[in-house]
């Protein structure tokens, strides 16, 4: 397909590659987190670590925007998708996040009216649709998708539609970078820079690393080309002994990011003091909520929510995983009580959590030369 | 890899191998999307309770011997929304579902029996449109509709309409399929472009703003069946519709039900440019999005080329590739070497957050 297969040229992979092992340092192990959900899925889709010399082991981050919601927040959406007349819509991934009392794919089973949409513009349209029933919708992401909620309630807003609301989660990926970087557990040599989220903040949010704890960071985009390239380019700063941000990505990401979608999302949201990510704990100043002129659209002050903080399941050590200290196969619950059927933590739950993507696509890559499979 | 990557592996494949059990509070629509949860549901639940040794295979159709014919008996519901779409609609679905359910046993279809639930308050245009549809797709397909029945229920009670055919036909003499004797070497041979029917299905629901050229690709399976009974005879080792759950949970059955390896190369496996973009924008593999008019075929690695030759001959079957080999290892999975030339599992579908679409 054009415009894609063009990323996906296994004769360039195999020419970038070959440089990447030469830029490796003999005896030198290297740990590069890829930031964003995206990446991870697209490494295990694609088999791109084949492609890598065993040196470089890839550890997968914090940027998986369904892996991040609390077991409480869950639960919230629930008791509103449960309230009676109620038409509630996520994305399709957000449906199976196990809550402290199932998911709301269970609350559907049980009666709720549980929609997924793929933009937030469509569950305004159900609102438009259906004037009687009040329509809730979930949203959930980083600053990628912050921008289209906020365009919607402006749109909502503008347009009057009254039984529209909007439960917020939405998250913002500077503040866990800084609590990962001071975790004192963790080893990591560079960054993969998240490339969505990197379309609307720009590069220039991330100078703070390099900068304060000297580990490169290269934004890229989702193609497994553009993966290999970013790891050649943060290879370059490594065997150079040079940190800066880079932007393999440029195609898509400029410098300062998209100014408009920027100024829509302060014009709509504000930081919350603080916000509860699964895992990770309570992070201050990481979160969005709506602002007081949006008050009306807010569905946490239309409806009643518990409210109630949920702890992490015990055995669960997503936390570990989503900080990179442990590989999925490490956590005690991976692969016998948390599969993809019925995962505990939120890593296994979408396609881009780390776990669900090692479950389902990474282990025989790993196991390749267990079994000596066909090759 | 350490001892603890080991260990965890290990522990994947012993779930894996364990028999499936149903453990579930209510029924979700995962248990209807075809994959895991579907596994669960029939093997868990359902054919226990009957243990009948026909039934416990898990075919698409059950071979019942009448004297001296063999007859293959097979029964599929619809439920789509909406009811017409590109390419097609539910009669034409109903009819050639369970035809094609017949031709991948190997059996040319005789007859069916089709039961409507009608729901209070549908348009009666709609409804004989729809009886019309059968009836020219039984034309197409060479089978006599010879009974059925009729229900009505309350408005609210049914999405329009729901079709059930269930399919009579004789077992072709050539067919000597041994789905559970697959053998190293043997070639995967799919006849045609993946994807098509679920992608049309999910644009024409109009809710995604996404517009694209895909129509279903419902069509009778048997003429395909015939051209490699035909072309491979007692070398055509299984035939499988690929329909929900797509080629990709078809292929997880074939390993499993063998205990063989199957790999999958990515590169040669058919999908019309359309059903790629609209795939790639909504994140789904197009490998797990249904077909209803697509069969994966193993063939034995001798009369791999003249198979599909023989499908290449037919209009229904330009676009057949031979996609995959069956090897030893590892047992009971499907591995896909990636376009990007690195190599991954194809598993089974988990969840599914698609909508009803067949």
């Amino acid at each position: 397909m054009k415009f894609v297969d063009e990323f996906r040229d296994p004769e360039l992979a195999r020419s970038v590659a070959a440089e990447i092992a030469t830029q490796v340092e003999p005896g030198r192990r290297y740990k590069i987190m890829e930031v964003c959900g995206g990446h991870t899925h697209a490494i295990y889709k694609h088999g791109i670590e084949d492609y890598l010399p065993a040196s470089i082991e890839l550890v997968h981050g914090p940027g998986c925007p369904v892996c991040v919601i609390p077991m409480g927040r869950v639960d919230d959406g629930i008791a509103i998708a449960e309230e009676s007349g109620v038409i509630f819509t996520c994305f399709g991934d957000m449906m199976r996040v196990p809550g402290s009392t199932g998911s709301l794919l269970d609350a559907k089973a049980r009666g709720a009216d549980v929609r997924f949409v793929y933009s937030p513009l469509d569950a305004l349209k159900i609102a438009r649709d259906h004037p009687e029933r009040q329509v809730v919708f979930y949203a959930i992401g980083f600053e990628t998708t912050a921008p289209s909620t906020a365009l919607t309630l402006m749109r909502a807003r503008a347009e009057g539609v009254a039984n529209f609301s909007v439960m917020c989660n939405h998250v913002t990926i500077i503040p866990p970078l800084k609590a990962l970087l001071e975790s004192p557990d963790l080893r990591l040599d560079a960054f993969i820079g998240p490339g969505h989220v990197s379309t609307v903040i720009g590069c220039r949010p991330y100078e703070f690393i390099p900068a304060t704890c000297g580990q490169p960071v290269v934004v890229a985009g989702f193609e497994p080309l553009d993966v290999l390239q970013a790891i050649l380019m943060i290879m370059r700063q490594l065997r150079e002994g040079r940190a800066r941000v880079e932007n393999q990505y440029g195609r898509v990401v400029s410098w300062e990011g998209n100014p408009r979608a920027l100024w829509a999302i302060e014009d709509v949201f504000e930081l919350r003091p603080f916000f509860e990510w699964r895992g990770l704990g309570f992070i201050s100043q990481s979160a969005l909520k709506l602002r007081e002129d949006y008050a009306e659209f807010d569905a946490e002050r239309r409806f009643a929510v518990p409210g109630v903080r949920v702890a992490d399941p015990k055995a669960c050590q997503c936390g570990e995983v989503l900080k990179g200290v442990i590989k999925p196969w490490e956590c005690k619950v991976f692969g016998t009580a948390c599969t993809p059927e019925t995962p505990i933590g939120t890593c296994m739950v979408s396609s881009e959590g780390a776990c669900a993507a090692y479950y389902s696509f990474g282990r025989f890559a790993r196991s390749a030369a267990r079994t000596g499979a066909d090759r | 890899m350490t001892d603890l990557e080991q260990q965890a592996l290990e522990r994947i494949e012993k779930r894996r191998r364990r028999p499936v059990r149903f453990a579930d509070d209510t029924i979700t629509m995962a248990h209807g999307a075809g994959g895991k949860a579907t596994q669960a549901l029939v093997a868990g639940m359902i054919a226990p309770a009957f243990a009948d040794a026909t039934l416990a295979e898990l075919d698409d159709g059950a071979r019942i011997e009448l004297g001296d014919t063999e007859l293959v008996l097979t029964t599929d519901s619809f439920v789509v929304r909406p009811l017409r779409f590109p390419g097609g609609s539910i009669g034409a679905l109903a009819v050639n579902g369970t035809v094609n359910d017949l031709a991948v046993c190997g059996a040319r279809p005789t007859a069916l029996a089709v039961a409507l639930v009608l729901e209070e308050g549908l348009d009666a245009n709609v409804l004989s449109g729809e009886i019309d549809a059968m009836a020219a797709a039984a034309r197409v397909a060479g089978v006599r509709l010879v009974t059925g029945d009729t229900k009505v229920v309350e408005r609210g009670k049914a999405d329009g309409m729901y079709v059930t055919t269930t399919g009579v036909g004789m077992l072709d003499r050539r067919a000597a399929l041994a789905r559970r004797d697959l053998r190293p070497g043997d070639r995967i041979l799919l006849s045609g472009p993946v994807g098509d029917h679920g992608t049309a299905i999910l644009l024409a629901r109009g809710e995604l703003d996404l517009e694209a050229d895909v129509v279903s690709d419902t069509a009778p399976l048997w003429p395909v069946a015939d051209a490699l009974l035909g072309a491979a005879g007692s070398e055509l080792r299984a035939m499988r519709d690929a329909t929900r759950g797509g080629v990709a949970t078809v292929l997880n059955e074939l390993a499993a039900a063998a205990g063989v390896g199957i790999v999958v190369d990515e590169a040669a496996v058919p999908v019309r440019p359309a059903v790629q973009g609209a795939c790639e924008i909504l994140g789904i593999d197009p490998m797990y999005v249904a077909n209803e008019g697509r069969l994966v075929a193993v063939v034995a690695p001798s009369v791999a080329d003249a198979a599909l030759d023989a499908v290449r001959a037919l209009p229904a079957g330009s676009g057949a590739a031979l996609i995959g080999r069956v090897g030893d290892e590892p047992a009971g999975m499907v591995l896909v070497r990636t376009a990007f030339g690195g190599t991954r599992i194809m598993d089974m579908l988990v969840g599914d957050p698609l909508p009803r679409i067949c």
